[in-house]
């Protein structure tokens, strides 16, 4: 496998709805953007794409994809679709990683985009619930945040992680998000602010639950020789990981817990897994990433994480997926500050999805385009002056993309190649 | 046949159907969209069938001895084809919540609970609703028995769970 790099990145203001441009125009913005962070690459040096978004429903718009490519200007060269739920964005990136880590590219275009803004809040969540089985879960009362609502509350009953957990990982991203101009739910909360809010499937809260969201994100990876030769701050991707689960949360069967390399079976004696509690897939696209990138100790070894928190309980649930601590402490974990920004490993100090919005097929896009910034040490130069959010001296990150409840989940580690 | 009056008789014909005009600037079309979609439950067909009989039909593999409380034609273990298995009518909830939201075609119904129910000896769980409860009562461990409904739908939600009153 030959290494990758990162070069540019670009993001529209991620909003409730986009009414004045499509998602091809989205699409543009955000890739004017990523090609503006790097005045030295031309459209004809870049060999092809790969386009990613989750909903035809939404969309409304059979083949997407090659929209966007033609409005590029990028055809005749290859593309591709990608998607997988929840996940789409971070697979685009995996995607567009392979072309270049085959050697069949040298300039490879990861760009996805959703817009949400077509249908109302209540049909959008019916088209999202039709990513769940059709014949058993769905006729049922298919409803995403149902879902996990059931999920965190067997993790509230195996582990006591409490509301009030949930509740700061809320605090803490719509607080960061507040740094962030492309957010679209900023907001300065108080627990209790997150506790009355409006109840949607006990025990998860309006302000646990991200919004629907129209937006654009793209990256541009690059091969070595390319990218020194195009940038002077090129961010290498050292780890790629990729884990599934299956569809329906009935069919989690118990196993025996996967071992990150710091952690022993005795940890988890007595522990049932993965249950409806935790995601497997998580852990499986962790340890392969870490694995390539040579992580030992995630806790110690990396500097932040942008992580897929669509709902407060999954930020929770991920970090012990990840390995920053042990199955059942995530929610000490938030509440002990380490995942804050200032804390031992900043998670989400972008505001992730919950505060930055979550256009499903650039979600994971946004945070390989946060995460690249914050390795080259631009956040500042990117938020309009002001870098609040700039993690001093940020040498390695971690992305991660989800699908619904586990089914695909991918982790990206990215380090700092300058 | 006069060239004008040939002219004159080409007009579309103007109707009222379809997208309308929503917004101007920009402007924006609204659409109605609904269709009838014709879906086979296939291979799960006899769970269906099984619902109508009171029955609820969960699966087993003959060559591994996996057990699943919602049916799967075949093994996620060993890949082998498996057999039908009838599961008892009482179950104990392995999880749950009560949705106050949900999709469009179900915000009639809210708040509705939601369960997993889980069996002894079965290595997997099954998704019902649970009625006759109010939701600040309901919890895991908790004994449930399964409901049939007397008009067969042929849907999942021809079975749905209650409290086991001991």
């Amino acid at each position: 496998m030959k290494p990758v790099y990162m070069i540019g990145g670009g993001i529209t203001k991620f909003s409730k709805s986009s009414p004045q441009k499509d998602f091809r125009y989205m699409a543009k913005e955000a890739f004017d953007q990523a090609m503006a962070d790097v005045p030295n690459l031309t459209l004809d040096m870049i060999d092809g794409s790969v386009v990613s978004y989750f909903s035809d429903h939404f969309t409304r718009q059979l083949m997407a994809g090659i929209m966007v490519q033609d409005y590029l200007g990028l055809t005749p060269k290859p593309s591709r679709r990608i998607e997988s739920g929840g996940a789409t964005g971070g697979m685009c990136i995996q995607s567009a990683w392979e072309a270049i880590a085959s050697g069949r590219m040298d300039v490879c275009l990861a760009i996805g985009f959703e817009t949400m803004s077509h249908v109302n809040t209540w049909k959008g969540n019916e088209f999202i619930a039709l990513a769940s089985d059709t014949n058993f879960d769905y006729p049922v009362g298919g409803f995403y945040t149902g879902y996990y609502a059931m999920m965190v509350k067997r993790h509230m009953y195996e582990f006591g992680t409490t509301e009030r957990q949930l509740a700061a990982v809320s605090v803490k991203n719509h607080g960061n998000a507040l740094h962030n101009p492309y957010a679209q739910f900023p907001a300065e909360l108080t627990i209790e602010d997150v506790l009355n809010s409006e109840m949607i499937a006990d025990p998860l809260k309006r302000l646990d639950i991200c919004v629907m969201s129209d937006g654009a994100a793209a990256v541009i990876l690059a091969s070595e020789e390319m990218a020194y030769k195009l940038t002077d701050k090129p961010v290498r991707i050292t780890g790629v990981g990729t884990g599934t689960d299956a569809m329906r949360l009935s069919d989690r069967p118990s196993r025996d817990v996967i071992l990150l390399p710091h952690e022993k079976a005795e940890d988890y004696k007595d522990l049932k897994y993965p249950g409806v509690h935790s995601f497997r897939g998580g852990r499986v696209a962790a340890k392969e990433a870490y694995k390539m990138a040579g992580i030992t100790n995630p806790l110690e070894d990396i500097d932040f994480v942008e992580l897929h928190d669509a709902f407060t309980s999954s930020e929770i649930q991920t970090y012990e997926d990840l390995g920053l601590c042990k199955y059942g402490d995530g929610g000490k974990f938030v509440e002990s500050g380490a995942a804050s920004l200032g804390g031992k490993v900043p998670v989400n100090p972008s505001g992730g999805l919950l505060a930055c919005g979550h256009p499903v097929g650039a979600s994971g896009l946004m945070q390989g385009v946060f995460a690249l910034w914050q390795l080259q040490g631009t956040i500042g130069q990117h938020f309009g002056g002001d870098d609040t959010l700039q993690i001093r001296n940020a040498k390695r990150g971690l992305i991660h993309s989800h699908a619904g409840t586990g089914t695909y989940i991918t982790v990206s580690v990215m380090e700092r190649g300058f | 046949m006069s060239e004008e009056k040939k002219v004159k008789s080409m007009k579309v014909e103007e109707k009222e159907v379809g997208a309308t005009l929503y917004n101007l600037d920009p402007i924006i079309m609204k659409h109605h969209y609904e269709i009838d979609y014709i879906h086979s439950y296939a291979q799960d067909s006899p769970f269906f069938a099984g619902l109508s009989k009171g029955q609820i039909l969960g699966s087993k593999c003959p060559k591994c001895g996996a057990t699943y409380a919602t049916p799967r034609g075949h093994c996620m273990d060993c890949g082998a084809k498996t057999e039908w298995m009838e599961l008892p009518l009482e179950g104990t909830v392995h999880t749950y919540t009560t949705c106050y939201f949900g999709g469009e075609e179900f915000l009639d119904e809210t708040p509705f609970t939601l369960i997993m129910v889980e069996w002894p000896g079965v290595e997997t769980l099954f998704l019902s609703r649970l009625v006759g409860i109010a939701p600040e009562e309901v919890a895991i461990g908790m004994k449930v028995k399964a409901k049939f409904k007397r008009l067969s739908q042929f849907k999942p939600t021809d079975v749905y769970f209650v409290p086991t009153s001991e």
